[in-house]
């Protein structure tokens, strides 16, 4: 019997591992999702073959009740919320880890009166620190995203301090608890700190940052349930946890790489908050209005086209009138295309998915290195809702705190239109040069709005 | 004493090791476009929590902790399985390729 129980790990392990391996191809992805669902069933039968027949019937109210709230949310949720519907899961995923490393401890020194040893000891120590840190990590992440509490970044004296001081408390309190394993307050007091770290660590970071945050986010539950795995002797959560961990870090390191920042730099905060100072205002910058009519023409007497969204995009929900926009355009046999900046939005590929959800066709969004190079031989480009990824600045001044930083090159193209609310600052808190640039022109307003009446204009022509 | 031996050990780390370089080569080659499906994806994997749930359901008697931190653990478990992969299946049934 225990055999079979190991086969059918070993087989959910292959089929976690095949499934990923085909989320990476558009076409297969979709099944890829599913085979990776498949391993998880047989994970859990295998799991549910192992348990007193008496404590079935709990099991199963869980999982419905689970299962019910998993399947609501999912459903429900609009396209422009995943960033933080996947911290919201993300988080329940740090905290389950936690519970049941826990649970497993408590069993063992408490109920049982045994003494755990030390290799299950440190596991379950990295698992309770590693899944609360995760859990108000990803809840921080996710009321920032959703603008319960402010996406800006949070920050007070001496909070690196704090922080430090807290994981050498945690460190001091999971030794401390291996030794009087007969004491659990010094579990519940580890529960404290890293609970509290997860909210002190996340809050510096600010809104434009959370594609970076997610994904870290998303390697520590990975990394929980790693450590799961070690406390119960398990190879299958060793193998996905391993997995989800690396997923998560290589996302990390893409992200902060198209941001030209160290990790470290985006995990201390603050980015942008002293952006004015450090960058200097320089000169004046004019720009010059366009309106919706002018704008109609301009993509009427075009023969391509780029557009570059950002979040404001996602914020007016722009994505559904850029559709038609893109229809009226393909009409006229103009080439109509997508430019994607990899931290635009608030997560990973995050406009792939809106656009995907608009119903554009997904070899029309070209990544950044691809497109660069075509701006130059670009009538128009159509800015919605992005600013940084767009900035010269990153080019050409040094002083500026976006140097160096990967960008689209829009400015390069003959005309570009930047569709914004108002002249606000992006995320770095810095004036965008293309803006005063000869071939830029503004089209101010909701870009929901006035793109919806570029597109009546242009059904009009 | 409840403990395991360094041999399990050292089986448990190689099969750390290798199942994290794996994981890196896999997702170094996904696409730009799949990430949040990806990570939608990865995410639901990340509840094989689930798993320690269910054995931690297990031990008998409402009276104790670990019962109750089991069932705690289930549920949220779940709702990271569940909603997980329904979430990345409702996304990657909109991407599309038009002819």
């Amino acid at each position: 019997m225990n055999i079979l129980i190991q086969v059918a790990y070993l087989i959910a392990s292959v089929l976690f591992i095949i499934g990923i391996k085909m989320l990476g191809r558009t076409k297969d992805a979709r099944n890829g999702n599913l085979v990776s669902a498949a391993g998880m069933l047989v994970a859990i039968l295998a799991t549910v073959a192992q348990v007193d027949a008496i404590s079935l019937t709990d099991i199963l109210i869980c999982v419905v009740i689970g299962s019910a709230i998993g399947l609501y949310t999912a459903g429900k949720v609009e396209m422009t919320q995943m960033p933080e519907m996947v911290a919201l899961f993300n988080g329940f995923g740090g905290m389950a880890s936690l519970t049941v490393a826990m649970s497993d401890f408590w069993l063992n020194t408490q109920v049982n009166g045994f003494q755990v040893g030390p290799i299950i000891g440190t596991s379950a120590i990295l698992s309770i620190f590693i899944g609360g840190l995760t859990f108000t990590g990803s809840m921080i992440a996710f009321l920032k995203l959703n603008g319960k509490i402010s996406g800006g970044s949070v920050m007070f004296k001496g909070q690196h301090m704090i922080n430090l001081l807290l994981l050498i408390a945690a460190i001091v309190v999971g030794v401390f608890g291996m030794m009087n394993q007969d004491q659990p307050l010094y579990f519940f007091i580890l529960i404290g700190i890293a609970l509290l770290l997860g909210i002190l660590t996340v809050i510096p970071i600010g809104g434009a940052d959370m594609p970076v945050v997610i994904s870290l986010l998303n390697s520590y539950s990975g990394m929980a349930a790693c450590t799961t795995g070690f406390v119960l002797n398990n190879n299958v959560l060793i193998v996905s946890g391993a997995l989800v961990g690396a997923s998560g870090i290589i996302l990390t390191q893409i992200m902060c790489k198209a941001m030209n920042r160290s990790l470290m730099n985006v995990l201390l905060g603050g980015f942008g908050q002293t952006a004015s100072v450090a960058g200097g205002d320089g000169p004046e910058i004019t720009v010059k209005e366009v309106g919706v009519e002018e704008a109609a023409m301009l993509f009427d007497s075009a023969s391509s086209v780029i557009v570059v969204p950002g979040y404001g995009m996602a914020v007016a929900q722009a994505q559904h009138v850029i559709r038609e926009l893109s229809e009226q355009c393909e009409k006229r046999g103009i080439d109509f295309r997508f430019a994607i900046h990899p931290v635009a939005g608030r997560m990973p590929g995050h406009m792939n998915v809106l656009l995907a959800e608009a119903n554009i066709s997904y070899d029309k969004l070209i990544e950044m290195d691809e497109i660069n190079d075509d701006f130059a031989n670009t009538d128009l480009v159509f800015v919605v809702g992005a600013n940084d990824v767009v900035n010269p600045a990153a080019r050409t001044n040094p002083q500026s705190p976006i140097f160096g930083m990967p960008i689209l090159n829009a400015d390069k193209a003959r005309t570009v239109i930047v569709s914004k609310r108002s002249m606000g600052k992006g995320y770095a808190g810095i004036e965008n040069e293309l803006f005063g640039y000869d071939n830029c022109l503004m089209l101010f307003g909701d870009a929901k709005q006035t793109i919806t009446k570029v597109v009546s204009e242009l059904k009009e022509m | 004493m409840h403990t395991i031996s360094l041999e399990s050990l050292i089986i448990l780390l190689y099969v750390l090791v290798l199942a994290s370089y794996l994981g890196f080569e896999l997702i170094n080659k996904v696409p730009p476009t799949l990430h949040t499906p990806l990570m939608s994806g990865s995410n639901a994997i990340s509840g094989i929590t689930i798993v320690g749930g269910i054995l931690a359901c297990n031990e008998l008697g409402y009276t104790s902790l670990s019962k109750w931190l089991g069932i705690i653990g289930l549920i949220l478990a779940t709702i990271n399985v569940v909603g997980g992969y329904a979430v990345t299946d409702r996304m990657l049934k909109m991407f599309k390729k038009k002819k």
